[in-house]
């Protein structure tokens, strides 16, 4: 229970920046994202289930310039999520503790994320043939 | 007391056996194995429907049907959901500080990720067997 005599920890802005903790922070923020995101994957199997006209709205929707949007942030939360839960898994396995090691996974998790998003979209409007 | 150490559970605590569930890791442990089994998923998600870009209903349909699909899209929906509510279970633990908004965020997020995990596999199965 809250007691006003009691010595408060520091705000979190008194604390710089840091790649570590920003990192740290969006992986939360990329699974939450992503966990919201499940709702867009079961509308469309839903959809597809339907029939044809349902299926025509749903992509219609996915290929809407905010469906465009959405599925921009989603693709590249996933493949940080992906990239960074990987950096996660050798960390429980007891590697890559180093600071040295840690910045450069980290570095390392946020190229691989953009390549990755890049790669997608390009290999995605290539094969509807440009549209 | 004796030759257990010093003596961290009340008497009739350790008469009534309570105290550890022996469940402690459970939890971590799943996160661990769900996000292991959805890299390899996720990739072949992702793979699969960049391969399936601006294909009609029939095609898309067809796809989700074919067994191989249908089998790894169950898998990848059931890791998926069980890896969220694991995940976003963390996340309400550590924000919500009243305990009886706490609860019932964390029933809702485990109710919401069942109702849409089977919501996708019924779809999936209407898919695969239906008309």
């Amino acid at each position: 229970m809250p007691s006003p005599e009691r010595p408060l920890s520091p705000h979190l802005q008194v604390y710089r920046w840091q790649l570590t903790s920003v990192l740290s922070i969006l992986h939360r923020a990329s699974g939450v994202a992503l966990s919201v995101g499940t709702l867009l994957l079961v509308y469309w199997l839903i959809a597809a289930a339907a029939g044809p006209e349902s299926f025509a709205t749903a992509q219609g929707f996915i290929g809407s310039i905010l469906g465009r949007i959405l599925l921009l942030g989603w693709s590249w939360a996933l493949f940080y999520h992906l990239c960074n839960g990987i950096r996660h898994l050798f960390w429980d396995a007891g590697h890559g503790f180093e600071l040295k090691t840690v910045y450069a996974s980290g570095w390392t998790v946020v190229g691989a994320s953009v390549v990755l998003t890049l790669i997608a979209w390009i290999a995605g409007y290539a094969a509807r043939g440009g549209a | 007391m004796s030759d257990a150490g010093p003596l961290l559970r009340s008497q009739l605590g350790r008469v009534r056996g309570l105290g550890s569930a022996k469940e402690g890791v459970h939890h971590w442990w799943m996160q661990r194995i769900t996000a292991v089994a959805l890299v390899p998923l996720v990739l072949w998600f992702v793979i699969a429907v960049i391969a399936h870009m601006g294909q009609d209903y029939a095609s898309v349909r067809a796809w989700l049907a074919a067994p191989l699909t249908f089998g790894l899209m169950v898998l990848l929906v059931g890791a998926t959901f069980y890896h969220a509510q694991l995940g976003l279970q963390v996340v309400i633990e550590d924000y919500i500080h009243n305990e009886a908004v706490k609860l019932i965020a964390v029933l809702a997020v485990k109710f919401a990720s069942l109702v849409l995990g089977l919501a996708a596999i019924v779809a999936l199965l209407v898919i695969a067997f239906g008309r």
